[in-house]
Order: C-alpha cells, then structure tokens, then sequence
C-alpha cells in the first residue's frame, strides 16, 4: 500500500438484484493523477465513482482513499452512519445534475458543508466560500439563489461547494453532461485548472477530446469491467482492445 | 312562512358559547400538535428501512383512514373501555381518537412531502459527509416542509370541522353548546345559524391562508 496511491480499489463487486454492475473491479490513482473513466452507459461507470465515496455501497472489496480504508469483505453489517459520513467528508463529488441546495443561496451552498460537517465558524466559512467562488469565477454571484443560474454557472458553484471541504480528492459523474454545448467549456476550464493544481481527480465523461487531454489516464469499462487502462492518449487514440476501439469510433468525428 | 328572527336572546349564553369557541379551537391545535408529532413518527416509521416497521404502521394508518372518524371516536368511547378495563373520560377518548385519525393522514402528508424531495439532494448532501439527522434536518426536511404547507393547513382545517363530532360524546364543543341552548331555547334557527357563522369566521382566514400559501409554493 503506498502513499503515493490515493484512490485504490481492491476486488469491488457490486449487483442490484440479479444485476452484477461491478465485477471485481480493482484500480489504482495516484496522488495529483487525473484519471478518466469512458464507456457505453450501462457499463458501470457511474457506479464505481459512486462507490469511491460509499453512495453506493459494494458487497465485496476494499475502497481506500487517503488514509482511510473500508474493507467490505469481511464486515457483517453495513458501516454505521458516522464512519461512512466521516468518509465521505474527505472526498468532494460533482454531480451530472449539480444538485445544489434550492433553499440556500449560492454563498451558504458553499458554506454548507465547512459550517455543518467540519464546524466551521460561519465567518471563516463564508471567507473561504468566497475564495472559492472567486476561483470558479462567480465571486459577483455568491448571494444569488441557485434558480437563477445557468448550467454552467450552477455546475461551477457544485465544484466550489466540494472544494469548500477540502478533500484530498474530487469525483466527477458526467459533470458536463447535462449542460448545453455552450456551456461546457466554462466547467471544464475549471476542472482542467484543478488539474494544473494538482488535486488527484476521477471523473466520468463523455469528452473524449477533454479526457485525452486533460487525464493522465483513461480506463475504459464495459459490462462492469475493466477492458483497457492505460495512458490517456494511447487509450483513446491508438486503443488495444476491440471493445475500445469500437466505443471510440462512436466519436472520431468530434475528436480535434 | 313569516318567522320572526331574533338573534338578541343569544347574548345571555355568551359564556356558553365562548365555551365551546374555546374547546373547538382548543380541541383542534391540541391534536393537530399531538397528530403532528404523531404523524412524523409515522412518517419517519414508513421511511424506516425495516420493512415491518412500515408494514405495522401502514396497517395502523390505514384502519384510521378508512373508517369514519364517528365511528372511531364511538368506538373508543364505548368499546374501548370494555375490552381494556379503562374508562377513558369523554375529553381523553375524543384527544386520543383525534390526534390518532388526524396523525394518521398528516403522516402520509409529511411522508409524501420527504420523498417528493430529489434524491440528488441527499446524494449531495451525503457526498459532503453529512450525517443522517444533519441530511434530514439542513437540507430535506426545510424543502419538504415548504411543499408540506398547503396540505397540513388543509388537514388542519379538516380536524377543526370534525371537533364538531366530539359532541357525540357531551364534550362541551361549539355545536354542543348550541344543542344545549337550542333545547333550553326553542331556538334552533338562530342558534345552528350563529354556530354555522362561528364556525366560518375561525375557518375562512385559515383557508384563505392555506390558499395564499399554496400559490406561493406553486411557483
């Protein structure tokens, strides 16, 4: 186990009924790595990055982030309320639809997790929720309510909401994916500038030209597996696998 | 028909009436509290993740949501007493029949208004390390509570209305007092009139109110 491994996923299985959506699915990200995870829907994507922060809860394996590790395997029950929120404190996640708090202004969304999860004083809490607006560039609107936002700007504030806990590392679910063509570049500058801060980063996505570019690595699943891991412009320029390389050609055309 | 009205001989039963203004109005915030606490018990049962616990408590609610809440209140008063040993006095029978009929449908009320909320929100806030309590009372129970408004004013003005049953079993309510006076009098016209008006004058700003409520959530 080392240090230098942030996120390690060791034999995690998952089913819903008679559905297995995660076969023994293990996996390594390193510290300040970006790694991408690609797929056909249905292929589990989405709920091994859920399982990384324990909204979805494996049957069997070990999730360790950080320096906190549970191990699945062996426990009886499930993990009581206060470890699994104590771990989860310590990663960010960024929904596909940014599910900001509609009763609270776009400042108290920020400050919602340092004031109620860390005991933040309020005064402390609204500093850095400013800070935080102010680097995903929406320092003019922390007193706006999220209604009055666009995609973008909701999904902006959905990333310094997770920063404002400081996690040692943040998951993406197709954080683009319900916004309109115009508005993705907005958020994926901001995730690309954590990137070059080094935050070690997993993220779900359908920007194959993003992925390339910005991920160090890709993995690519299918049915629950693992089909190919590599480095990100091998992956998704010159990929090994059949299965790849046919999921990819649903996208050359948008790949400059 | 030449009928000579005459409300003035009501005023010697002003105390009468206030009376029953105070057990009706009295009646009502009482069990609408005790029914409103009792209902999110419920609620919270029917949420539960044991599934019998549900099961138990959809049983319950429903006995009480399927049969009149006469015959409920009758029920308790005559019967219970006989199969429990307990004499219940009319008071005790009439708040515990109305907070079990009146928790029953606020239940279902506060149940609808928690799982109306998006499950994006308690997926956010468990992704920020909330706990469960924190989850329910930050961020699901004040936006379900907003939604809630509307049908708990509408309930509550529902309970008020069937305080008037309570007068089945001589709890000296609204239209009680006005049975006594109207047999004392030979007044029923005016005096079922006055309690129809009373009645009115507590319920119309509570309606309007409701109504207000709901235009406002609407949008």
């Amino acid at each position: 186990m080392s240090s230098d491994i942030m996120i390690e996923l060791t034999g995690v299985q998952k089913s819903f009924g008679d559905f297995t959506v995660l076969k023994d699915i293990t996996l390594n990200v390193k510290r300040g790595d970006v790694v991408a995870l690609i797929g056909p829907s249905g292929s589990g994507k989405s709920t091994l990055l859920r399982s990384v922060n324990l909204l979805t809860i494996p049957e069997k394996g070990v999730i360790r982030v950080g320096s906190q590790t549970i191990d699945f395997s062996r426990a009886k029950s499930l993990p009581a309320d206060k470890a699994l929120a104590a771990f989860r404190a310590r990663t960010g996640m960024v929904f596909q639809s940014f599910n900001l708090f509609p009763h609270m202004t776009v400042e108290q969304n920020v400050m919602e997790g340092p004031v109620t999860v860390l005991r933040m004083q309020k005064a402390e809490a609204k500093a850095l929720a400013h800070d935080l607006l102010d680097k995903v560039g929406l320092a003019d609107k922390a007193t706006a309510h999220p209604e009055s936002l666009s995609g973008g700007q909701k999904q902006r504030v959905a990333i310094a909401r997770a920063l404002a806990m400081k996690p040692e590392v943040m998951l993406f679910d197709e954080a683009t994916s319900a916004l309109d063509p115009e508005l993705v570049g907005e958020v994926l500058s901001v995730i690309r500038s954590l990137a070059a801060e080094g935050m070690t980063m997993l993220l779900v996505t359908h920007e194959m030209a993003f992925a390339r570019d910005v991920a160090d690595r890709v993995i690519f699943m299918r049915d629950g597996c693992v089909v190919e891991e590599g480095e990100a412009r091998q992956v998704i320029e010159q990929p090994r696998e059949p299965a790849t390389q046919a999921f990819l050609s649903h996208f050359h055309g948008g790949l400059n | 028909m030449q009928y000579q009205w005459d409300f003035g001989f009501l005023l010697q039963y002003k105390s009468l009436i206030a009376t029953g203004v105070l057990y009706t109005i009295g009646f009502t915030i009482g069990t609408a509290v005790s029914g409103l606490l009792l209902g999110c018990l419920i609620a919270l049962a029917r949420l539960s993740t044991l599934r019998f616990v549900g099961a138990i408590v959809i049983g319950f609610t429903e006995i009480f949501r399927c049969t009149p809440v006469l015959v409920q209140l009758v029920w308790c008063y005559y019967a219970l007493p006989m199969l429990t040993g307990i004499e219940l006095s009319a008071a005790t029978a009439a708040f515990v029949t109305l907070t079990l009929y009146g928790g029953s449908f606020f239940g279902e009320i506060i149940r609808g208004g928690i799982i109306s909320v998006d499950i994006g929100q308690w997926d956010a806030g468990r992704a920020l390390g909330m706990r469960r309590h924190q989850l329910m009372m930050r961020i699901v129970f004040p936006q379900a509570f907003r939604r809630m408004i509307p049908p708990l004013m509408n309930q509550t003005v529902l309970q008020l209305k069937n305080t008037s049953l309570l007068s089945v079993l001589a709890v000296p309510d609204l239209l009680y007092q006005g049975q006594l006076i109207t047999s004392a009098s030979y007044r029923p016209l005016e005096t079922y009139t006055m309690i129809a008006v009373i009645y009115f004058i507590l319920l119309f700003p509570l309606t309007r109110f409701a109504h207000r409520l709901e235009a406002r959530g609407s949008h």
